[in-house]
């Protein structure tokens, strides 16, 4: 079996994120792993150690020379090894453009599961994932909190809005899950040393075929707007009536 | 403005879909529950032959219905049904797309917040389709008077769509609470609550309100994921947040510093949530709340 995990490098989430002009400024904040791929990483290896040998986890990023970092923890994690696209032009890519370089990289190369998290803590839209099936032609297994593969064929539990969905489907299969699904181990020490000797392969768009115009991103952001951080309230100490308090200022607000 | 939206959210979702979409949109619909004649449609158009949960399938048919009637631009409710349609809708059209926005002007140009509600992008997509999720509950939604005609259409789908087989649903059983992410008012619970979500069930039920939990509370086990708030959870903008014994860690606060007026409980006077709160008390908040619940019930009899 051969599994793909896609990772993005992100913005620490506990650290502030400002803009740039109109990109997320990137350069000037602590950039971890994003935690949601954590999850996708641990079901890759929960996988293939619940499949027994031969099976391999590859990390596939697209990001500037510094998601490297990223990559180093999922490969302390277990994977067992990465590519990175990277590529001046690439700066400011939106989903279009990430899944047209996420599919690129890994069409053809015989990987039989692709698997994504959630979403990304930075942007938050969580599409790559579907454009990424709709591109690679394959099966779409999304928000899967339950995963169960048995032969080549992956069946999943996934819950959304309207209820529990059991979905199943044969290899290849785009799975993403969510964070209900495992808990992401902790790199051991061992494994922090074996990831310094794995590889990362860096591509560049013309590695890949791409036309730095077919990443150009397609929206224009014509004004960011920095709101005025929200002015604190009033603050009172319960001395026995806050809660008659707290049912006046609902009352005066209208709210009751 | 010629648009199509995706009616498959419900008769309340839908209108807010045909609102932003200027009330002359086409509605395409895989909802049997909506209720189509309150709807401000031009045209209506029920896809036959195609079953909610495939979302492929749906993709394929917008695809087709917005060529074939050049329709350029097309709203989906942000569910995570939806954005995973919006994805695959996107890559078909070839169209830029936005995700949560909450307005759209005439010139096109979008409004989303972004970072937790602490900044606010506008932005335009220069393609010729345009596929914008909207955030449910984020415009006040207009009704009219239904479609002036409605057709019926079973799409020609391709292999892509059959990939996937569902063997069983278990539907969400429906509380008498609304809906979490619709709702107007939430009262959430955190550690603080030690578990116990009594306090935090019955001042919902007194207002009316939706149940949520931060991610502690969610990860004690003590409530389903499902009522999770924040970076890895639910985004919520209700007018009434009530935080009970929630702390207020950034990734909460970024699932709901859009609400509108916000209130905290908690017995930590330095709990950042505080920071943010209209009206914070520091207390317990198993002393406050049962005589809030009473003075509350006092009001609404008086």
């Amino acid at each position: 079996m051969k599994i793909a995990v896609c990772v993005k490098h992100v913005p620490d989430s506990w650290a502030e994120k400002k803009m740039a002009g109109s990109v997320l400024d990137r350069a000037n904040v602590d950039a971890v792993l994003n935690d949601l791929d954590e999850y996708a990483i641990e079901e890759a290896l929960k996988i293939v150690e619940a499949n027994g040998e031969g099976h391999t986890v590859t990390l596939i990023s697209m990001g500037p020379e510094r998601a490297t970092e990223a990559l180093r923890k999922g490969l302390s994690m277990g994977a067992d090894d990465a590519i990175l696209i990277s590529d001046p032009a690439l700066a400011g890519a939106d989903a279009l453009a990430t899944s047209l370089v996420l599919s690129k990289a890994i069409a053809g190369s015989g990987f039989d599961l692709i698997i994504c998290g959630a979403e990304s803590t930075d942007a938050r839209m969580s599409v790559v994932p579907s454009m990424l099936a709709q591109r690679l032609q394959i099966a779409q297994l999304t928000c899967a909190s339950k995963v169960s593969i048995s032969g080549d064929k992956v069946c999943i539990e996934r819950t959304i809005e309207s209820g529990i969905e059991s979905q199943e489907a044969i290899f290849p299969v785009l799975l993403g899950v969510v964070e209900k699904i495992n808990e992401p181990r902790y790199p051991s020490f061992k494994g922090i040393m074996a990831a310094k000797k794995k590889t990362i392969e860096t591509k560049s768009l013309a590695d890949l075929g791409i036309g730095s115009e077919q990443v150009k991103a397609w929206s224009e952001v014509s004004n960011v707007t920095v709101l005025p951080p929200r002015s604190k309230g009033l603050k009172i100490e319960d001395s026995g009536d806050a809660g008659n308090k707290l049912a006046d200022f609902l009352a005066e607000k209208k709210l009751i | 403005m010629s648009s199509l939206i995706l009616i498959d959210s419900g008769t309340k979702a839908a209108a807010e879909l045909a609102t932003i979409a200027g009330g002359e949109a086409t509605g395409v619909v895989i909802d049997s529950g909506s209720d189509l004649s309150k709807l401000k449609l031009k045209s209506a158009i029920k896809l036959n032959g195609i079953e909610k949960w495939n979302i492929a399938a749906i993709a394929e048919a917008l695809a087709q219905i917005a060529k074939s009637e050049a329709l350029d631009s097309v709203f989906i409710t942000s569910s995570l049904r939806g954005k995973e349609i919006a994805g695959r809708l996107a890559v078909l059209l070839e169209a830029g797309i936005i995700t949560d926005a909450s307005s759209i002007d005439a010139a096109g140009v979008t409004s989303q917040s972004i970072f937790g509600g602490s900044t606010v992008v506008n932005a335009k997509l220069n393609t010729k389709f345009k596929v914008i999720t909207v955030r449910a509950n984020s415009l006040d939604a207009e009704y009219g008077s239904g479609p002036s005609e409605i057709k019926d259409l079973t799409p020609e789908l391709s292999a892509q769509t059959k990939l996937v087989t569902l063997t069983n649903t278990q539907p969400v059983v429906k509380g008498t609470r609304p809906e979490l992410v619709e709702a107007q008012v939430i009262v959430s619970g955190g550690r603080g609550t030690d578990g116990d979500f009594k306090p935090v069930e019955e001042l919902a039920d007194v207002l009316g309100a939706a149940i949520g939990a931060s991610r502690a509370a969610v990860d004690a086990g003590w409530v389903e994921h499902s009522l999770q708030v924040g970076q890895t959870g639910k985004t919520v903008s209700p007018q009434l947040y009530v935080a009970l014994g929630i702390s207020g860690a950034i990734q909460h606060l970024a699932g709901m510093q859009t609400a509108k007026v916000i209130v905290a409980v908690n017995k930590d006077p330095e709990a950042p949530i505080f920071n943010l709160a209209d009206f914070g008390i520091v207390g317990d908040l198993k002393q406050v709340v049962p005589q809030a619940i009473s003075a509350i019930k006092a009001k609404k009899q008086g």
